[in-house]
């Protein structure tokens, strides 16, 4: 019975050309500039790290007082170094982190080699349990290399393959700014998107790598600067990094790993009594005023999701509505163009399922054309969204077996549920009207 | 056109489904194209902000010192060296170091003051420093007042701030701070207890970045006479003589690893004329505006289509009924007006509600990803686009209906 309807189907369809091209195109079009945009979107507002986010914390620390907090009283998104090392040196959470980021340069141990600049940070051993990140080779470093100041750098695989051709490289030497540290471990191709343990940084997402991580006091003692923004509510009063480490100023991330409700309680009472022993100390002149959020509310917080793409997700599903309410239109003028021809059929026995099922396939024919155009349409959107989006974020984009798969449902799909009230008009065609008026 | 508003009335309730249809489809079409022309207007404009910069003849080389942990004083040595050396390259007019440069560079934003003791800041400004060259340089309009004298160009190493005696204004910076025009001579407050005097007044000069977030202070900066000695690198801006661009962006570099090879120059992004700078600065604006553009053109071309489709199949409907009205003496004229006058009663009716869904589009948009409000004027011209391509689309059908000769009336279909 199928095989007829399809066969019914595609006459049909071959008789007029011109509104099936218009249909199908219509589909084809509005899926493939809704999965498009999709594909951006879900890269974008993707979890970095799902089996783990609901444990990480981003804390803020008041430092600025009532002058300082933004339109809706949340204080500065980064800490001052003061309050991100007395954080450190309580170790409250289980695993924390403050960190900074960094720009060194490497120099090459061939003296002919001109020096390369990298990106990475400086962070605190516990960096790399709590993230979870993947080595290569080696591991990162220990809480005494930490203590220590220990002349210790955990690298890319990037860098690793631009230093020492790729082979395992720890405890070898590497040349950062004039000084030597010792390679402890080799990243395993870890670049999270978004960059989430520091987004104010990053704004989000970054194209490039991080190539090495120091320890956050050996960095700090090695007079690394910071390479990141800087905030500052007023003037440090003293010049250099030094000053800037004495000052108000906010330029540290931080992040902890709190495993349940009671360790994010803890937590939050033990960030009350440290702001309010800062302001029995004298240095805040206000109440407490702390933040606590886990990593997906920080990331909303911060509006990591470029509204951008949220504008042309919300334009693109747009435009496959209205080629679904398009769809219906033609669809219906097509159907009841043949009331004569159902008038027959059904006058001959067929019975309204019968008829369901007929014109149902016709929809459905429109849909998997579509749906095929629409993948080719989804293909060429995908390969290019960098003609319209920063590359940072275009980059992310990625066309897999899903993405095409679901661009084919919502292809069959969606034209289907147009043929629906199409089908039901159809189906009740009065066969007796039809063939007297014949 | 004669309006026989009553008879298209009750001749649509017959078809109520395919008229619900196109009204839903311009009521739709219309929300997402206003808001879309909206969005495209907005970027072309911050698109076409003028910079202020000889965008013609300036480059800008990023150079970044492969040794962090130096003081000041010997940076300041190799900065002063390196624009030597730059000045007196044959294809360059003028060198400047600066912490940032207009549309893209790096650099902060300082608040500005009136009093030294105010708490509430009167406005933001961006902050470039720069030596006695950094006017020339950039080829800046100077509109009142003067250029820095040397004497007064010190040195400010890294991650200092320190608000000098004397400033430079963008005209839009005057103006906020100091309605009157008066600027020149005054003293502001640059987050420092200490005093900078107005002593030029620069038009136009755009702030370092682009972003939306900074909109409203597109235009205020203020330059600070110091060479900028960060330890972590510089900008150096050039200025190549007229029709040399290309050679002084050539032989910069050289002259600069000649002086020292210690310092690191991207080959990629290391060195942009501002024809780069600006097209980077603009990159996510222009997608936008090309993205909502196509997506508008599919949008009117699809709806175009759905209601030529559905009036052709109305059309074909009532062959029958417009040969009646042919042979009872209507003219081809009256069959036209009939269809174009029934798609414009519908067209009115989805604009109507198009309008209503096109603010609840632009509040949600206010509200979820940094928008701001429609003025009325886009309502208004996506009203008339649709009514207009409503008419258009209907034409070819209706005209065709016009042909029906009388003689439909009398045979069966």
């Amino acid at each position: 019975m199928f095989a007829y309807y399809l066969d019914l189907a595609l006459r049909s369809l071959k008789r007029s050309p011109g509104l099936t091209a218009l249909m199908v195109l219509a589909i084809g079009f509005g899926v493939a500039a809704s999965m498009t945009s999709w594909s951006v979107f879900r890269a974008v507002s993707g979890d970095p790290i799902p089996w783990k986010s609901a444990q990480l914390f981003v804390p803020q620390i008041d430092n600025w007082g009532p002058n300082g907090r933004s339109a809706d009283g949340d204080p500065p998104n980064a800490m001052d170094y003061t309050d991100a090392t007395a954080l450190m040196r309580d170790h409250r959470a289980r695993l924390q982190s403050a960190m900074y980021q960094i720009s060194p340069s490497v120099v090459p141990a061939e003296a002919s080699k001109h020096p390369i600049n990298v990106s990475g940070h400086a962070v605190f051993g516990e960096f790399f349990p709590m993230l979870d990140v993947p080595f290569l080779y080696g591991s990162g470093w220990s809480a005494s290399d930490d203590a220590n100041r220990a002349q210790v750098v955990v690298i890319s695989s990037k860098l690793n393959e631009k230093l020492f051709g790729g082979t395992n490289s720890v405890g070898k030497s590497v040349n950062i700014e004039r000084a030597d540290y010792r390679v402890v471990g080799v990243l395993d191709n870890w670049n999270p998107q978004p960059r989430f343990y520091d987004v104010v940084n990053s704004g989000g997402f970054d194209s490039g790598t991080e190539d090495v991580f120091l320890p956050f006091q050996t960095a700090i003692q090695a007079n690394i600067p910071n390479d990141g923004n800087t905030n500052c509510n007023a003037v440090p009063k003293e010049p250099g990094f030094a000053g800037l480490q004495h000052s108000e100023c906010v330029w540290i991330a931080f992040m902890a790993e709190l495993d349940d409700a009671a360790a994010v309680t803890t937590y939050r009472d033990y960030l009350q009594g440290y702001a309010r022993e800062q302001q029995q100390a004298g240095r805040f002149a206000w109440a407490p005023n702390n933040r606590l959020r886990s990593l997906p509310e920080w990331l909303d917080n911060q509006h990591v999701v470029p509204s951008d793409t949220k504008v042309s997700l919300l334009v693109a599903l747009g435009l496959l509505l209205v080629c679904l309410v398009n769809t219906i239109g033609l669809l219906l003028a097509k159907f009841l163009r043949r009331s004569s021809e159902i008038g027959v059929r059904r006058a001959l026995g067929a019975p309204r399922s019968a008829i369901y099922a007929q014109f149902l396939t016709e929809a459905g024919i429109v849909g998997v054309a579509g749906g095929v155009l629409g993948l080719l349409l989804t293909c060429a959107g995908v390969a290019s969204v960098g003609w319209v989006m920063p590359k940072d974020i275009a980059s992310l984009a990625r066309l897999d077996v899903s993405l095409l798969l679901l661009t084919l449902l919502v292809a069959v799909v969606a034209t289907m549920l147009a043929g629906l009230y199409p089908t039901y008009r159809a189906s009740r065609v009065q066969p007796a009207w039809q063939l007297k008026s014949n | 056109m004669s309006l026989h508003v009553k008879p298209i009335l009750v001749a649509l309730r017959r078809h109520k489904a395919g008229t619900l249809l196109i009204a839903l489809q311009i009521a739709l079409t219309l929300a997402i194209v206003c808001n879309a022309l909206f969005i495209i207007h907005q970027r072309l404009s911050s698109m076409a902000e003028v910079s202020g910069v000889d965008e013609a003849n300036v480059f800008v080389i990023r150079n970044q010192w492969a040794v962090i942990d130096r003081t000041t004083q010997q940076v300041d040595a190799q900065v002063r060296a390196d624009l030597l050396a730059l000045r007196q390259l044959p294809g360059v007019q003028d060198a400047s170091a600066a912490t940032g440069y207009p549309l893209q560079g790096g650099g902060w934003d300082n608040y500005v003051m009136m009093t030294p003791d105010q708490v509430e800041p009167t406005t933001d400004s961006a902050v470039y420093v720069g030596d006695e060259h950094f006017i020339g340089t950039l080829g800046l309009r100077l509109v009142a007042g003067r250029n820095f004298r040397p004497d007064e160009v010190g040195v400010m190493g890294t991650q200092e701030a320190v608000a000098p005696p004397v400033t430079v204004v963008s005209k839009a910076l005057a103006d906020r701070l100091f309605p009157g025009g008066d600027a020149l001579g005054k003293n502001i407050y640059a987050m420092s207890a200490k005093p900078s005097t107005i002593i030029g007044i620069v038009d136009p000069l755009h702030r370092q970045g682009t972003s939306s977030w900074n909109k409203a202070y597109a235009g205020q900066s203020l330059i600070w006479p110091a060479r900028p000695d960060d330890a972590r690198g510089v900008f150096y801006i050039v200025r190549a003589k007229p029709g040399q661009l290309a050679d002084a962006m050539r032989e910069a570099p050289k002259a600069l690893y000649a002086q020292s090879r210690m310092r690191i120059i991207d080959a990629k992004d290391g060195i942009q004329d501002y024809a780069e700078v600006r097209r980077r600065a603009y990159d996510s604006d222009r997608g936008t505006a090309i993205l909502m553009g196509i997506i508008c053109t599919a949008l009117l071309a699809i709806t175009a289509a759905g209601i030529v489709g559905l009036t052709s199949f109305w059309v074909g409907q009532r062959r029958r009924q417009i040969g009646i009205r042919r042979a009872l003496g209507a003219t081809r004229h009256d069959i036209l007006g009939y269809f174009l006058t029934e798609n414009f009663l519908i067209g009115v009716a989805g604009a109507l509600v198009g309008v209503v869904l096109a603010v609840a589009m632009n509040l949600w948009m206010i509200t979820h990803a940094e928008m701001e409000r429609m003025p009325t004027v886009y309502v208004l011209a996506g009203v008339i686009v649709l009514l207009l391509l409503g008419q258009g689309a209907t034409f070819a059908p209706a005209l065709r209906a016009s042909r029906v000769p009388p003689v439909e009336a009398t045979r069966p279909v």
